[in-house]
């Protein structure tokens, strides 16, 4: 799994521009499809399963994209003004490497702090791309770049610059390809959606969610812990197994899908911990409003430093994410 | 308009635009407006109807081949205020609809509700105000418009009330009130006239996008377009003092857009991410139509895109939109050549647009 997660965390994928993950992620599971779709926004739809009177509808998604960087300006000697693509840590940005889509390598770096300035804006910063002479380069307004870094392994903690959310694309990819190896019978139709633009806005979910018209569903996403040195008080630590979400910013997750949860992850062994997120958000929260709406929850990955550079998830914990995914989709849902 | 000349913006085509940067229709009171385009558009129109929301929706079928449904929005209201509260002898509190910065309304002259009664929102003069008290912005809170100490029985509580200003236009320019976004009106209306026969073209004059794009959300689920375009307008922040600096980094670097660069194209705004393959469409239209455009630097502000796009199962979206100075304020400027290069771009567009467009690669 670990090989999955490298390469999907660093491939590049800003919100508008998730088409190589989508690929990535395509080859990876065409196989185990029993019907695979790219929607209009370019959402990626691969559904499993069966139907039946006792089968539900369970959309699981997971976003593609990550967050980036959009050139809007190039000055005179080659300097490159960008907007955040999503919600960028702009403490985190200057010095950091990055990569255009084009391949160009190059790094964030921020004019002369003006007295009495507290911090850093945008506004402020410019990517170097190393260009020395006046013309042709090759950049436009409307590129976009992401952060360029490696995974590296701190024994069983990854870290890398996307784990938010290809960690839970690789989560959904190893469900996948776990139930179809071991020939586990689906009980349900499931719908395993890779969705685009979740960084700016949640804007892909609930598109995906309008055509399928899902009984019930969840996200797959990364959540903050409280664990680190005066960290923002959050009951949710690194390592001590997915988090349940109860409650985000644009999700009161519906109490019958906390309790599916809960009892499978108590019932099967698997340690996970109950969320209640200040800041933030994820697809549930947009897909549970379409069409007539869809009880809906999230199962998170516990994340340290999101929207950095340097991501922080424990692998512990990404596996019990899976072997919970397989216990409720392969069992009969009630939501009583 | 598939002649070169009736491309070009007659004389009948600003008349037009007079009378609709004239007319009163800020968010949810827009019927002024709507009454100028149905008439306009009634004629040229397969079907047209009012929505519950007060949108209208205009289609206007071709006759090729797996035509594909194209859903153009114009916005009908623009920004302005409302009357909250009568404190008698003519004098009323107000609140903004839309985005005005506060400092643009002391001293203008206002036309209150559907007669357009006379007022102005008061400021103390110069022999009542001390230096200091100049210094500072008055809060919107702490203005009040005055219709006059007789006329407060014209004026009722929920009236929407705009800056007087009255088009005018000399050579290339346009000065007028609410050019976001009755310039998008204007051209709307000419494509329908003109509309071309490969597609099924679905206009949509939009209510309340400027309170938050409210009218399009449910426009685009009525029409259920196969993609959609979104004409607007947008802020050209180019004057020369900010645009060239003496030393080499003090330049301009958030110009928006600027005037006379032709139409804005789209790439990210705050609300939408434009579909990939609708801005490559657009760009090829314009290099061989030769037909001048700027792509609009990336960043703040949102178009009826942001709610279209996301509605159903997702509808592939871009904004194109005509530069214009000085947006949401008693008065704006736009060029005829942007506004002519706009209509020509769309029209273009539209007339070149593959029919399976949606299949190319995201």
């Amino acid at each position: 799994m670990k090989n999955l997660i490298r390469s999907l965390c660093e491939a590049p994928g800003p919100s508008g521009f998730e088409s190589g993950i989508r690929k990535l992620v395509t080859k990876e599971v065409e196989s185990f499809a029993d019907e695979i779709r790219t929607d209009n926004l370019g959402n990626l739809i691969v559904s499993r399963g069966k139907t039946g009177p006792e089968s539900k509808k369970i959309m699981v998604a997971a976003h593609m994209d990550e967050i980036g960087f959009m050139v809007t300006h190039i000055e005179e000697r080659g300097y490159i003004r960008f907007m955040p693509i999503g919600g960028v840590n702009a403490d985190a940005c200057i010095g950091s490497r990055v990569r255009m889509m084009n391949g160009s390598l190059g790094l964030i770096s921020a004019e002369r702090k003006m007295t009495g300035a507290k911090s850093q804006t945008f506004e402020n910063m410019f990517i170097d791309l190393g260009f020395e002479d006046q013309g042709d380069w090759p950049v436009q307004v409307g590129d976009v770049a992401t952060y360029d870094y490696r995974l590296i392994e701190l024994g069983d903690r990854l870290v890398s610059k996307a784990l938010d959310d290809r960690i839970g694309v690789a989560v959904l990819v190893e469900t996948l390809r776990r139930i179809s190896y071991d020939e586990i019978d689906l009980q349900n139709e499931v719908f395993f959606v890779f969705t685009v633009q979740e960084e700016v806005g949640l804007r892909g979910a609930a598109p995906a969610a309008f055509g399928i018209e899902p009984d019930l569903g969840f996200a797959v996403d990364v959540t903050r812990t409280g664990d680190t040195p005066k960290a923002l008080r959050m009951s949710v630590d690194l390592g001590k197994g997915p988090a349940v979400k109860v409650r985000d910013q644009r999700l009161i997750a519906d109490p019958r899908v906390v309790k599916w949860m809960v009892s499978a992850a108590e019932k099967n062994g698997i340690p996970y911990q109950l969320e209640v997120l200040e800041r933030g958000s994820t697809d549930a929260g947009a897909f549970q409003l379409v069409q007539t709406g869809v009880p809906a929850g999230c199962l998170s990955i516990p994340c340290r430093y999101l929207h950095t550079p340097s991501e922080m998830v424990d692998l512990r914990d990404v596996k019990n994410a899976v072997g919970l995914m397989i216990e409720l989709l392969t069992q009969p849902v009630s939501l009583g | 308009m598939t002649e070169n000349g009736s491309l070009k913006i007659s004389d009948e085509q600003v008349s037009l635009l007079e009378r609709l940067c004239n007319a009163s229709a800020v968010s949810g009171d827009e019927a002024e407006v709507r009454k100028i385009v149905i008439e306009e558009v009634r004629a040229v129109a397969d079907e047209i109807k009012v929505d519950v929301l007060g949108n209208v929706l205009a289609r206007r079928f071709g006759d090729g081949e797996n035509r594909l449904k194209v859903m153009l929005a114009a916005h009908m209201d623009e920004v302005g205020m409302m009357v909250i509260h009568d404190e008698g002898k003519g004098i009323f509190r107000f609140k903004l609809v839309g985005g005005i910065p506060a400092h643009f309304l002391p001293a203008k002259s206002v036309a209150v509700g559907k007669n357009k009664i006379p007022g102005i929102i008061g400021a103390a003069p110069i022999h009542l105000t001390s230096a200091a008290e100049r210094q500072n912005l008055i809060s919107v809170d702490d203005m009040r418009l005055d219709v006059g100490p007789d006329n407060g029985e014209y004026v009722e509580i929920g009236d929407r009330v705009v800056f007087s200003t009255e088009f005018a236009d000399h050579d290339n320019a346009v000065f007028a009130k609410a050019l976001d976004d009755r310039i998008g009106v204007s051209i709307l209306i000419q494509l329908l006239k003109n509309a071309p026969k490969n597609i099924d073209l679905f206009a949509a004059f939009t209510v309340q996008e400027e309170v938050g794009q409210r009218g399009a959300s449910a426009a685009a689920f009525e029409l259920d377009p196969d993609i959609a375009i979104v004409i607007d307008s947008t802020p050209a922040n180019d004057q020369p003092a900010w645009d060239e600096g003496d030393d080499r980094w003090s330049g301009n670097k958030q110009y928006n857009t600027r005037i006379r660069k032709g139409p804005a194209i789209y790439i990210a705004d705050r609300g939408t991410i434009s579909d990939p393959r609708l801005i490559k469409h657009f760009v090829n239209t314009s290099h061989v139509e030769g037909i001048p455009f700027q792509l609009r630097q990336p960043g703040g502000g949102r178009t009826d895109a942001a709610a279209i796009h996301k509605q159903r199962s997702g509808i592939p979206s871009i904004s194109i939109s005509v530069p214009a100075r000085y947006l949401h304020s008693p008065v704006s400027i736009c060029d005829i050549l942007d506004w002519m290069n706009t209509q020509k771009l769309i029209y273009f567009g539209l007339v070149g647009m593959p029919g399976d467009i949606l299949a190319m690669e995201l």
